[in-house]
């Protein structure tokens, strides 16, 4: 039992990184991950509440204060296990959850002293799991008799079909691209989420039963329609947010302008930094600028320091205070050498006479009045303008809603941008048997909320499925 | 992995390869393509279904070797697969009885034209084809487009064969002949379609051109396809690949088609080097 004698608290532990100088010739992970005796010091620092705070912050209700103790007893497979119940891809969310405003953020160790660590311990004992061999399959429920078609393979997708699958449902998952795993193979580099650990999490869920279909385009290939009239009783829509936006200005088709989408995939899905091992080819100058300030800009700059590039560049209309990424990813970017330009934004692009891109017209900004997101809008500097020289720009400014298979679906409800409505809590759509969630009905959010949907998508069509009643 | 059940050589380095696709052949409507890759570390190209058997469960498509992926899958055979093969992609021709349409096709671009203007003369149109090519031995497909075609002309570069000289020539003539041409259709190197585009525009007759750029996803997903048509933004693989031809900009077509120029080159001569230290395979 425990003494009553006050032990100090060890202090936040580190996970160590890969040394910035190094890690930007390659694209090995730049965390490093936790050793057992770092876990276990992390882990003492919870006090285990009896009504954790933690848990309000986690989407699918991760029981934190459970599966930490359990790391405290060094059952680390067990501690797995555990977040297991209630999330089935959490050597993912350990990575790429911004764990800072979700469940660190309510953690009350935070209030006095720093959270606890819990994203980073849920990816020690995942992958403790996962290199001890000891994944385990839960054995295959009875069958219902019912089909389930889901379409789109990122998280959202992923965690209905797992979670219906462990119900004893048939579930296909349909996907595009040639390899499962939506943004988290196409979008999220290697550096910051291996692709081999992707391709263990689908093994996982294949393993459960389910059948994942690739190279599957719905609303080409097949359509929803198609889906019922083939005995499916239930659809789910997971196609994330797929339409890269670019800027109307001058110049914005000239050569080496690249959307996020376009360079990241080139690079992550198609691995271009191999070439020429790999067909696809990649090309960045050696300056070059990335626009917009969240994550996907720093997996961008960040690729492209790694591709060989001298100087990199973010140009954000607005100041470091208002940059949406992630304070890690900030500060990896800024250790790595990525030049951080605040307050400009782009006019046009100028080329040269091979249409390529080598140079562009910023203007400066200044920041006004609170706009609706409550940040200060980014009001253009008249006569601001000057002439700032790159080779190769990537436009990181977000993403909508891809048409291509909802426009074909009969009564179904997008809302003004495009997206689709869905009921937050059962993700009904307004076509009887369809169901949706992820970055398609909320836009761009994140890998745990997009599982979110997924597993409330589980409960409600399972509801569905049993009553017959919509 | 889609089993390779027919290849057939059309004409040097033009070869035709009906691919088994069930799926794909259920739903293909002419004008729309498929996007391949041919093994693990290949690149995703798009290519242009030119016929379907839907008993068979197939689909054909004809491929000119220009470069590392078309002169590897040149080198598969009957009973060979190709790991991935996804579509039908893009908008489906717009097919209607128009009149009379010409349907221009340049090069390999007749196999993207034949199955399109076999879908006009489907619709009830006249329809007068024009296959261009190089020279003799890069005509493809003469028999098969005879056989629906109203009127078939042929030219090539050097004369070896039918008229000397380019498509735009013989289109010329047609035109200034006096006939009413409703509708052309045209499909080749991009240079061919812009010199077609300029033509007919002083005609005033409608032209929808199927545009070739470079592509990876095919799903509106990337935007590395996009194209200028009317000044506006517009992403080939899903707006297109058909386009109102007096409205793209096809130099930047062009710049943006060599934007790799340097590294196809260089996987192209890597593929070739290794090809030639290997064992052969026959
Ligand atoms: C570069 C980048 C970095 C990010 N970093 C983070 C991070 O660090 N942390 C975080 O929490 N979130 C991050 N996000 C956001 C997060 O990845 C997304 O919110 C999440 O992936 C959304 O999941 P989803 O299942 O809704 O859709 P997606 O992951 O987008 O998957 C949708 C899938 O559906 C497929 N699809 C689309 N249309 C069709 C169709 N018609 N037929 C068949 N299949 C189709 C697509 O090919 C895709 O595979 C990042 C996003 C990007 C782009
Ligand atoms: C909608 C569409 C339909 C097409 N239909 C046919 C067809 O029926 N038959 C046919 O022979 N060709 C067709 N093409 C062209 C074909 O895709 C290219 O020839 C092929 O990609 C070349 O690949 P490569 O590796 O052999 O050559 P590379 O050396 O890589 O490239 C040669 C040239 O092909 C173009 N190209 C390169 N990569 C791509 C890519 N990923 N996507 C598109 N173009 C690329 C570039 O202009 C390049 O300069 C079509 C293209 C499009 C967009
Ligand atoms: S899933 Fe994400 S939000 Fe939930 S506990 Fe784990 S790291 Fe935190
Ligand atoms: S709130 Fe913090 S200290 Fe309390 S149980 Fe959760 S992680 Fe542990
Ligand atoms: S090929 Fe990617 S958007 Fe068209």
């Amino acid at each position: 039992m425990k003494k009553k004698k006050k032990k100090k608290r060890a202090p936040r532990q580190e996970m160590s990184r890969q040394d910035a100088k190094q890690r930007v010739k390659n694209f090995n992970e730049v965390a490093l991950g936790y050793s057992i005796e770092a876990a276990i010091l992390e882990a003492s620092r919870c006090i285990g509440c009896p009504k954790p705070k933690c848990v309000d912050g986690c989407p699918v209700f991760v029981d934190i204060a459970g599966f930490i103790s359990l790391i405290q007893e060094k059952k680390f497979v067990e501690a797995s296990r555990k977040i297991k119940l209630t999330n089935v891809l959490p050597a993912i969310c350990g990575r790429v959850c911004p764990q800072e405003t979700q469940c660190e953020i309510e953690c009350v160790l935070g209030k006095i002293d720093e959270p606890v660590a819990i994203g980073r311990l849920e990816r020690f004992v995942s992958d403790y799991e996962a290199e001890a061999g000891e994944i385990e399959i839960p054995a295959r429920p009875d069958p219902k008799g019912k089909k389930v078609g889901v379409v789109g393979s990122g998280p959202a997708g992923l965690t209905l079909a797992g979670e219906l699958a462990k119900m004893g449902y048939g579930v296909t998952i349909f996907e595009a691209l040639h390899k499962p795993g939506g943004v988290l193979v196409y979008g999220i580099p290697e550096f910051r989420l291996p692709k081999a650990i992707v391709a263990r999490e689908v093994d996982f869920i294949e393993k459960l039963g389910v059948e994942v279909k690739t190279n599957f385009v719905v609303g080409r290939t097949a359509s929803v329609e198609d889906f019922f009239n083939q005995g499916y009783d239930a659809i789910f829509l997971g196609l994330g947010a797929g339409l890269p936006w670019f800027l109307d200005i001058p110049g914005i088709n000239l050569v080496g302008i690249y959307s996020a989408n376009e360079f990241l995939t080139r690079n992550n899905l198609m691995k271009a930094y191999l070439f020429p091992e790999y067909d696809t080819p990649i090309k960045v100058g050696k300056k070059v600028v990335v626009i917009g300030g969240g994550n996907v800009a720093m997996d961008s700059v960040r690729t492209s320091l790694r591709l060989g590039a001298d100087e990199t560049h973010i140009i954000y209309r607005r100041s470091r205070k208002e940059l949406p990424a992630r304070e890690e990813e900030i500060e990896n970017a800024e250790a790595e050498g990525v030049i951080f330009d605040f307050l400009v934004n782009p006019v046009e692009f100028l080329g040269d006479e091979e249409g390529r891109i080598k140079a562009m017209k910023l203007i400066r900004m200044e920041l006004g009045e609170p706009d609706s997101s409550g940040r200060r809008r980014p009001v253009p500097i008249e006569g601001s303008e000057f002439e700032y020289r790159c080779n190769t720009c990537v436009i990181a400014i977000g993403q909508g809603a891809n048409p291509l298979a909802l426009s074909a679906i009969e009564g179904l409800k997008l809302n003004k941008w495009g997206y689709i409505e869905a009921d937050w809590d059962t993700t009904k759509t307004s076509v009887k048997g369809v169901f949706a969630g992820g970055d398609i009905v909320t836009g761009e959010a994140t890998v745990i909320e997009a599982m979110g949907f997924g597993r409330r998508a589980s409960i409600a069509i399972d509801k569905y499925l049993s009553t017959g009643e919509w | 992995m889609n089993k390779i059940v027919k290849k057939q050589k059309l004409a040097d380095g033009i070869n035709l390869f009906e691919i088994e696709a069930a799926l794909i052949a259920r739903k293909r409507k002419p004008g729309q393509f498929v996007i391949l890759r041919l093994d693990e570390t290949g690149e995703r190209i798009p290519l242009t279904i030119a016929d379907v058997n839907r008993e068979k469960g197939t689909v054909t498509i004809i491929v000119q070797v220009v470069g590392k992926t078309t002169e590897q899958l040149g080198t598969l055979g009957e009973g060979n697969s190709i790991l991935d093969v996804v579509g039908p992609l893009g908008q489906p021709t717009y097919i209607k009885k128009f009149g009379t349409v010409v349907a221009v096709g340049g090069g390999v671009g007749h196999a993207v034209c034949y199955p399109i203007a076999r879908g006009m003369k489907d619709a009830g149109n006249y329809l007068i084809s024009i296959i261009g090519a190089r020279n003799k031995k890069l005509v493809i497909l003469e028999e098969e487009t005879k056989s629906f075609s109203d009127e078939l002309y042929i030219t090539t570069d050097d004369g070896s064969y039918g008229r000397k000289g380019f498509v735009t020539d013989q289109l010329k003539e047609i035109i200034e002949s006096g006939k009413k041409v409703d509708l052309v259709l045209a499909s080749g190197p991009a240079i061919m379609m812009k010199f077609v585009s300029l033509m007919t525009k002083e005609y005033r007759i409608k032209t929808i051109v199927s545009l070739n750029s470079i592509m990876i996803d095919g799903t509106g997903m990337c935007g590395v396809c996009r194209v200028e048509v009317g000044g506006k933004t517009k992403f080939a693989c899903v707006d297109g690949p058909e386009f109102d031809g007096h409205e793209v900009n096809y130099d930047l077509l062009m710049k943006r088609l060599a934007s790799y120029k340097e590294e196809e080159k260089l996987a192209h001569e890597c593929y070739l080097k290794t090809m030639a230290n290997s064992e052969p395979i026959n």
